[in-house]
């Protein structure tokens, strides 16, 4: 196809994504440069008979509405808003580090600090439910791959629920049924004899829930893939393979699982894509008070009540993309040198 | 070929049996559970005292006369205006379908067709797009919609939502587009037709199936999305998710939890029907990418 003819037909969608990704991306960037205007304050000085005069201070709100309009990015501050508390925090790690009290001291001031306290959540999250997910999914397909052919249609409907739901909706569903007065919530209360037990009250238990929700959503997918891949498993190489002596376990290790190594390349990278951007059901289970996200800060900095916080949701944006960019570096890498022997 | 049929030992069969039953219910249970649950009031679904009441419902029945009362529908259709988020919902999400399609079969397509190497790059920067989180591109948006006062509108939000779209339908059509041979286009070509009516008039019809399979995708994206019609719509031009999550804010007030699950269930309902029809297509679609990937 001439260059002529191919940038005619990708043009709708290149200029899509230019304006609407890659420009974001830089506005984020200039963005994150700035920091909002603060309050104009004026001195008034009042006289009141007999009492004397004085002097107060007063924000002007007129004006600083006036400032605001007049240059919306705020004023410039460099890396100014990267490096302070509600991010990086340099100064405070420095603290935290000249004085402590051992391991377990600095790491729990370091995860006092909110971006910290983001970043520790989203990566848990990341890595804990991809590899969990993907291994309950592989199960499930190895299950299903064995009930009789009549039982698979139902099955696989039933399985795609989950994934297929709208991630507040399903995080919804299940903040419902485990909150103390929904049906896991007490009959886990009970089980344990405790009837105080709330999953929210404690980090540790909304952790967990979030965990548990995470890989209930991320299965499906994994177990549509790997049940396709399943069925394309060579028969010779497994018929080989008994005749040679291997047990039922041993099939699954040295045949089956070769033989679905791409697609689980395929799908680790979609799960972590996917999984990093958690957002959703912090907000469904209402567990910011125990576990916040990247998305989540960014999302709460734009949806400030009297100022929305620009500069800092830009910031937490930038820091966010650097570690989508390292997450996918191995990726990009790879097929880069796997482009270039071609 | 003749697949012998394996015997297995009678435990393994049990077990994973067992499992996959597990799994069903674990899949399934909590939106049976809701549905039934969504025609209680709010003290049988969000009982104190047993969750058995959820189940029988005897406050329903004191309450209203019946087992069964539709007051949260009522409460969330009529009096919450949840239906107009629902037609806002369906311009959303048959206009991002349609526009993301007509983009991406026209873009697809010339990635498909091109031999050259710097598709292979704009298909490397459509991942990265891909992998960026939605939130962080609504914060670039924000600041400039509101100078530009286009913050708050339908077609704001349906734009940015088919740009967010693009890189994994240019990926997933651009593997449908390869199944395709060349030579269909190029004997039309030959035949007098130019490139688009090639396209247009050979390509199109035979990529029917793949066009549904990605259009499933495009929906289903428009559809559950969060983060992009939660900040860049305004209250009256809010769609059904952004509109569940403002009925939490003010669940306070008696029965308004059962406002919200009644909202779920509404919105939920499409999905299945989805499911139920697309199953296949969803499938081949999942495993598309994978497989020819």
């Amino acid at each position: 196809m001439p260059h002529k003819a191919f940038f005619a037909f990708i043009m709708p969608s290149l200029l899509a994504m230019l304006l609407f990704i890659a420009l974001p991306i830089v506005s984020v960037a200039v963005q994150s440069l700035y920091v909002q205007h603060e309050r104009v304050v004026t001195e008034v000085e009042t006289c009141a008979p007999f009492a004397g005069c004085t002097t107060e201070t007063r924000v002007d709100a007129e004006a600083t509405e006036k400032l605001r309009h007049a240059e919306p990015l705020g004023r410039f501050n460099g890396f100014g808003t990267y490096l302070d508390r509600n991010h990086l925090a340099t100064a405070e790690i420095g603290a935290i580090l000249a004085d402590n009290a051992g391991f377990a001291d600095i790491a729990s001031r370091i995860y006092n600090l909110p971006f910290y306290r983001a970043l520790a959540f989203t990566l848990t999250y990341t890595f804990v439910v991809t590899p969990l997910a993907m291994l309950l999914g592989f199960c499930i397909a190895l299950g299903v791959n064995a009930i009789p052919p009549f039982y698979k249609g139902p099955v696989i409907f039933f399985s795609l629920l989950p994934m297929i739901v709208t991630p507040l909706v399903g995080a919804l569903i299940l903040y419902w049924m485990s909150s103390p007065q929904g049906i896991l919530g007490a009959t886990l209360q009970s089980l344990l004899n405790d009837p105080t037990l709330s999953l929210k009250s404690s980090a540790v238990l909304t952790w967990v829930t979030l965990l548990v929700y995470g890989i209930w959503h991320n299965a499906p997918f994994s177990f549509v893939v790997f049940y396709a891949g399943l069925q394309t498993v060579p028969h010779d190489t497994l018929e080989s393979a008994m005749i040679d002596g291997a047990n039922r376990w041993e099939r699954i290790r040295f045949v089956v699982i070769p033989h679905l190594m791409p697609l689980a390349t395929f799908v680790a990278l979609v799960q972590l894509m996917d999984n990093f951007r958690v957002f959703e059901p912090i907000v469904g289970f209402s567990a910011e008070a125990n576990a916040t996200s990247l998305s989540w800060s960014i999302f709460n900095d734009l949806r400030g009540q009297v100022d929305q916080l620009f500069g800092s949701a830009a910031a937490t944006s930038m820091l966010t993309i650097v570690g989508v960019v390292i997450l996918l570096s191995p990726v990009l890498v790879r097929t880069w040198r796997e482009f270039n022997r071609r | 070929m003749i697949v012998k049929k394996r015997r297995r030992p009678l435990p393994l069969t049990v077990l994973s049996t067992t499992f996959v039953l597990l799994w069903v219910l674990m899949a399934a249970f909590p939106f049976i559970w809701t549905v039934w649950g969504s025609f209680k009031v709010e003290q049988d679904f969000f009982s104190r005292d047993s969750w058995w009441f959820a189940i029988e419902g005897p406050r329903t029945i004191a309450q209203t006369g019946s087992a069964f009362t539709g007051d949260g529908y009522y409460g969330a259709w009529v009096l919450r205006d949840f239906f107009s988020s629902v037609v806002n919902t369906i311009i959303v999400t048959v206009s991002v379908v349609v526009i993301s399609l007509t983009f991406g079969t026209l873009g697809g397509y010339a990635l498909a067709r091109s031999g050259y190497r710097y598709t292979f790059w704009l298909l490397m920067l459509a991942l990265v797009f891909r992998a960026m989180p939605h939130i962080t591109l609504v914060s670039g948006y924000l600041l400039p919609f509101f100078e530009m006062n286009i913050w708050g509108h339908l077609p704001t939000a349906i734009i940015v939502l088919v740009a967010i779209n693009q890189p994994f339908t240019l990926w997933m059509l651009h593997s449908f587009f390869l199944s395709i041979p060349k030579d269909l286009d190029e004997s039309a070509m030959v035949d007098g037709c130019s490139r688009f009516q090639a396209f247009r008039m050979v390509v199109i019809p035979v990529m029917w199936p793949g066009v549904i399979t990605t259009g499933l995708f495009s929906f289903l994206l428009a559809y559950n999305d969060f983060a992009v019609t939660a900040m860049l719509l305004s209250q009256p031009n809010q769609t059904m998710v952004p509109k569940i999550a403002s009925f939490l804010g003010t669940i306070q007030q008696e029965g308004n939890v059962m406002f919200a699950v009644a909202a779920v269930v509404s919105a939920t309902a499409p999905l299945f029907v989805l499911v139920m029809f697309f199953q296949r297509q969803i499938v081949s679609g999942l495993t598309a990418g994978a497989v020819k990937g």
